[in-house]
């Protein structure tokens, strides 16, 4: 579904992505792990085209994405979740909820949103910085649930949140592979990462080191903890 | 009734009327310079030539192809729209990567060549517009007399504000707007396009400042010099007001006017900087505006 090859991308003179490649499939929910400064944002930001500068190539469902114009990349279908989740101040919750332009059929509805975030209900004339940092990581994946997108790149939803919310996001990811989702994650934790991810991604200084299947991660523990370092 | 804190009513509310009209008109400014400024990161220094270019449309239209003042009402601001459409982007449009003030010198010198060129055609001298006809004359109120054009100027800007202020704070449109001055970025990765909005969100700004020009036109005479004499002290109703806030910019305006307005009766001296002694205290007080929020 998302094929990244020799992927490149620069801030200002600064070279921060050396070639990555990676695969994603059509249903899977695969990880990017790495230490911080390993280039897993400005993987995502690349994909969405808003880093300064890259190239390469970033092929979704067969269409070639490293010229395409920012705005229109979302609209194939790629939904963005960013890192510092992006809960817009001057806007109330519900205009946060609606903001993304739906792109394609399918998307789920408000009120089964709401199902899958029973927090966000009742709340719509909130201001959206006035929820809890639990709640505008509900509400920033909410907002993109909405939009029919197929794809999701979900960064660090687990970050700073107690572990009571970091279950409740888990099950939410859960419930979204199951509605055939497919999403690329971006996590510290890997623990969290272990619970839901199919296969792992291993990056280290703007390139991806190695890929781990879920299901040898326990036979891999050494060198994970080595990539992390943990 | 015959005098209120010693001065005469027929003085006091005729100067609070040319409060409000002043005020008028530094709201539809001001309120223009706050979008342009929010969404665009610019200080239009260009605002005041453009109201006045947009007093010359209506001015050209009517001396020159017998077009009147409500066909002019809504001319007059699509033209100066276009022209901004164009100014933003064939040069602004290339200074956003670069400091804030590379957008507000090269408003500035465009301020001056659009000055400059209607100095050179049409002289200093002011060129007279007449009142619609439908506008014409006025109403004894008893405790004072309102031309009919006069009361006409402060519901239209009155107007105009809110619904702008609507269409920014309640409408879809108006939320993708406030999300891109937020994070223009972000709203980009939601399939937006934000080059587009800010395009837009310049020639809107610019139009409102068309709109205002031929709202005045025939109250000031139309003249080259028409948008320096005001710009300025819209500028400082922007910093009272706070940069950037909607609301904030429309009640400063409209606020300001009339305290101009109460400045002329009680101590007339002080009515040319009245505006700007409340920017300085305004400023060592609270600097992000009086409806501002610190960046």
């Amino acid at each position: 579904m998302l094929e990244v090859s020799d992927l490149h991308a620069f801030y200002g003179e600064s070279h921060v992505l050396h070639g990555v490649n990676l695969e994603v499939r059509q249903g899977e929910v695969v990880t990017l792990l790495g230490r911080n400064g390993a280039g897993k944002t400005t993987t995502m930001r690349s994909i969405m085209g808003i880093v300064g500068k890259r190239n390469g190539s970033v092929r979704f469902q067969g269409q070639e994405l490293i010229s395409m114009a920012p705005h229109r990349i979302p609209r194939l279908g790629i939904g963005y979740v960013p890192e510092e989740r992006g809960i817009f101040a001057s806007l109330n919750v519900e205009e946060n909820l609606t903001l993304p332009p739906v792109v394609k059929d399918g998307g789920m509805t408000v009120q089964q949103i709401h199902e899958l975030f029973p927090n966000l209900q009742g709340r719509g004339s909130t201001q959206g910085t006035r929820l809890s940092g639990g709640e505008q990581q509900m509400l920033a994946i909410a907002r993109i649930l909405r939009t029919g997108a197929t794809m999701i790149l979900l960064d660090e939803p687990t970050e700073g949140l107690a572990p009571v919310i970091i279950e409740q996001i888990g099950v939410a990811v859960r419930k979204l592979k199951q509605r055939g989702f497919t999403v690329l994650l971006v996590e510290q934790n890997f623990r969290f990462a272990a619970t839901i991810a199919d296969r792992h991604y291993m990056m280290e200084e703007g390139r991806v080191m190695d890929m781990i299947p879920n299901n040898q991660l326990a036979a891999n523990m050494e060198k994970l903890h080595t990539y992390l370092g943990v | 009734m015959s005098t209120i804190f010693g001065i005469p009513p027929q003085a006091l509310f005729g100067q609070l009327l040319l409060g409000l009209i002043n005020g008028s008109f530094y709201a539809l400014l001001s309120l223009g310079l706050a979008v342009i400024f929010g969404m665009l990161n610019v200080i239009n220094f260009a605002h005041g030539a453009l109201y006045m270019l947009g007093a010359f449309v209506a001015w050209l239209l009517l001396t020159t192809a017998g077009i009147g003042y409500w066909w002019a009402l809504l001319l007059a601001p699509l033209v100066v729209g276009a022209f901004g459409v164009v100014l933003e982007k064939t040069l602004l449009s290339r200074l956003y990567k670069l400091d804030h003030l590379y957008g507000l010198l090269l408003t500035f010198g465009l301020a001056l060549i659009v000055e400059g060129a209607f100095r050179h055609f049409y002289g200093v001298s002011g060129q007279p517009y007449p009142i619609p006809d439908l506008l014409r004359g006025g109403q004894n109120l008893g405790f004072m007399f309102l031309p009919n054009y006069r009361g006409w100027v402060v519901v239209a800007s009155l107007v105009v504000c809110l619904a702008t202020w609507y269409a920014i704070e309640r409408t879809k449109l108006g939320a993708y707007l406030r999300a891109a001055t937020e994070n223009p970025v972000l709203v980009q990765a939601f399939g937006i396009n934000v080059p587009l909005m800010i395009t837009a969100t310049y020639g809107f700004g610019v139009a409102l400042a068309g709109l205002a020009g031929v709202l005045a036109a025939p109250i000031y005479q139309v003249s080259p010099l028409m948008g320096s004499n005001l710009i300025i002290v819209v500028f400082a109703v922007v910093v009272i007001g706070g940069m950037g806030s909607i609301l904030g910019a429309v009640l400063t305006g409209y606020g300001l006017g009339l305290l101009e307005g109460l400045t002329k009766v009680f101590y007339p001296e002080a009515s040319n900087i009245v505006v700007f002694v409340i920017m300085a205290v305004v400023l060592l007080i609270k600097p992000a505006g009086l409806f501002g929020r610190e960046r």
